[in-house]
């Protein structure tokens, strides 16, 4: 965001001699052309678009599309026939309590962002003053956030085990635990919230690094000229020069929370109580073949998504989020 | 000691025991790599060190018996095929978008734009039945379509940097009697190195820790990329944390290394990235 500010601008400061010259093609009215040039002229953008267009429509909308359709069938996926059930798939989503239970899942993981965004925060505002090693500490906050899921699933899986990193770490501190941390469903969710805080705080971090710098220095002078302390001068200046930044991140978040997939699939495999959404929505897809249920999911899962970001586009208009 | 002292060593202890936090787990599965399987097994504790801190043995197990260089060539391939596919269509989508009016292009733009709040993970049951029906399924085509065809933001970052260069030298260009693709691909591609080096750099990562598309759509063994190769040690290596923390550690290397060499263009290319 703060860059396509910064580079918006240059299309005004280019060779100003040559930019008179003429109005860019298509954007005025086109001098008379022969029929054959005109044709062409009207083609010559859709021969950019042909291969995003078809990989968009493919990939993207045809999915939706169909996955719609799915939800009010009972197809298994592979059988050439299908019925048509109604809201039948629906019902059962809403009503079924073990198919209902992964959404509470989704709040341990709603919660670790809550921490996250704050510890980010926290981290962001202390490293963009001056302070010793200060790129070592990025580089090491930021890290996790590039590492493969599946290496971060092993090394936390080695470091809840029994006897592992963390049954260790403690029996230095003379705390000799003996649980299992992923044994009980709220203490393996509460660890796997922390996995995930683990991996994606460097990633909110560098974010909220980036807008806080993007903050005009003159702004700080001014406040420390009057006075401000290190508070005033977070509360006043960079919490609202990072406004834009904040609530996209709170939007991912959710978004996130709700499809938390990788690392319970990697270590748990969904196993005791930790299943999530998507978890689920593969299982019933492909292990049960109930392809018409876990489109049903699938939709839900997308609405909800959908009506968070309305709310959230309602709730702070955004009015750089334009494509044109 | 004054208020501002105590401040500043609080700030300093929270950064160590961050540094701590984040370097902890990943030091200790270094250190279980070096292990033999008596070590492990004689349960002498995570923070020991190894009884022979040369020990690679465990790195010969996990790269041969793990099929790890099949992996790395799948992903090599994978990953070079759908980065450059997007490099392409994101630059050509943004050429087309900021510099030709045409009929249609609000919808094509709203299509886009639309498509961009459809996270992928809700849509792969029916995308499933699409690269099935397409004939993609289990073959390395799968990832690379879907890959190259749901990066919105790499169209997003590709379109501001196209707004940024002067109108004026394509109007020069055309003076001279140059036509559309010979613009897009002698002035506007050039002009587009910063926005490709951070396209490359997000997607090339985003491509080669992914594990969500290759476990649906390439079951096959010899198709394993490099996050599926290493899903797989949990079956034949279960108790075997050195093997596993062996390939963990051969999966994470490649990422340290252009991490310390490519730093201050990763920073920015996720702050552009994410941030669109």
């Amino acid at each position: 965001m703060t860059h396509a500010g910064t580079h918006t601008p240059a299309r005004d400061t280019g060779k100003a001699g040559i930019r008179t010259v003429a109005p860019a093609p298509g954007r005025a009215d086109p001098p008379p052309a022969p029929r054959r040039a005109r044709t062409w002229r009207l083609l010559t953008p859709w021969l950019f678009l042909l291969a995003p267009l078809t990989l968009l429509i493919t990939f993207t909308y045809a999915p939706i599309a169909n996955m719609v359709a799915y939800s009010f069938t009972d197809w298994d996926g592979v059988s050439p026939e299908l019925h048509y059930t109604g809201a039948e798939n629906y019902a059962e989503i809403f009503t079924r309590e073990d198919l209902f239970q992964v959404f509470w899942v989704s709040g341990y993981y709603l919660a670790a962002s809550v921490i996250q965004i704050v510890a980010a925060l926290y981290f962001a505002t202390i490293l963009s003053f001056s302070i010793r090693f200060r790129n070592f500490f990025k580089g090491v906050l930021f890290f996790p956030s590039l590492v493969n899921g599946v290496a971060i699933g092993f090394v936390f899986l080695y470091f809840f085990q029994d006897g592992g990193t963390l049954d260790t770490v403690l029996g230095l501190f003379g705390h000799h635990s003996d649980r299992a941390w992923l044994g009980t469903p709220a203490s393996a969710n509460v660890s796997l919230a922390g996995v995930s805080i683990w991996r994606y705080l460097g990633m909110n971090f560098v974010l909220f690094l980036g807008a806080i710098q993007s903050v005009p220095g003159e702004l700080y002078e001014a406040a420390e000229l009057d006075g401000a302390g290190r508070w005033h001068q977070f509360r006043y200046v960079i919490l609202p020069g990072i406004k834009p930044v904040l609530t996209l991140t709170v939007i991912l978040s959710v978004s996130g929370s709700l499809s938390a997939f990788e690392i319970p699939y990697i270590m748990t495999g969904g196993a005791t109580g930790t299943e999530t959404f998507v978890i689920q929505t593969v299982k019933l897809a492909f292990q049960f073949n109930k392809t018409g249920l876990a489109s049903a999911a699938a939709v839900v899962l997308l609405l909800i998504i959908l009506l968070v970001t309305w709310v959230q586009r309602r709730l702070v208009p955004d009015d750089r989020v334009d494509l044109v | 000691m004054t208020r501002r002292a105590v401040a500043r060593t609080l700030v300093y202890l929270s950064l160590i025991g961050a540094t701590l936090v984040v370097l902890l787990p990943l030091g200790v599965v270094v250190l279980t790599s070096l292990k033999t399987e008596n070590e492990t097994a004689s349960g002498s504790g995570a923070l020991t060190l190894p009884d022979d801190p040369l020990n690679f043995d465990n790195y010969v197990t996990a790269f041969r018996d793990g099929g790890m260089l099949t992996a790395f060539g799948n992903t090599a391939f994978i990953l070079l095929v759908s980065v450059g596919g997007t490099v392409l269509i994101g630059s050509m989508t943004a050429y087309a978008i900021d510099r030709f009016t045409f009929r249609l292009r609000k919808l094509v733009i709203a299509l886009f734009l639309v498509a961009a709040l459809v996270p992928g993970v809700t849509t792969q049951v029916a995308t499933f039945q699409i690269v099935h029906s397409l004939g993609m399924f289990d073959t390395r085509w799968a990832p690379i379509a879907l890959y190259m065809g749901t990066d919105i933001v790499s169209i997003y970052i590709f379109l501001q940097f196209v707004r940024s260069i002067p109108i004026s030298l394509d109007e020069a260009a055309r003076l001279d009697g140059a036509n559309a693709f010979t613009i897009y691909r002698k002035i506007i591609f050039p002009l587009l190195k910063p926005a490709i080096a951070t396209v490359v750099i997000v997607k090339g990562i985003a491509v080669y820790n992914d594990f969500y598309i290759p476990f649906l759509y390439m079951p096959s063994q010899d198709l394993g990329v490099i996050s599926t190769s290493l899903f797989r040690f949990k079956g034949p290596y279960a108790a075997h944390w050195e093997t596993i923390s062996a390939g963990a550690v051969l999966v994470i290397l490649p990422t340290l290394i252009v991490f310390l060499a490519l730093q201050k263009y990763i920073y920015n290319g996720f702050m552009r990235g994410a941030t669109r």
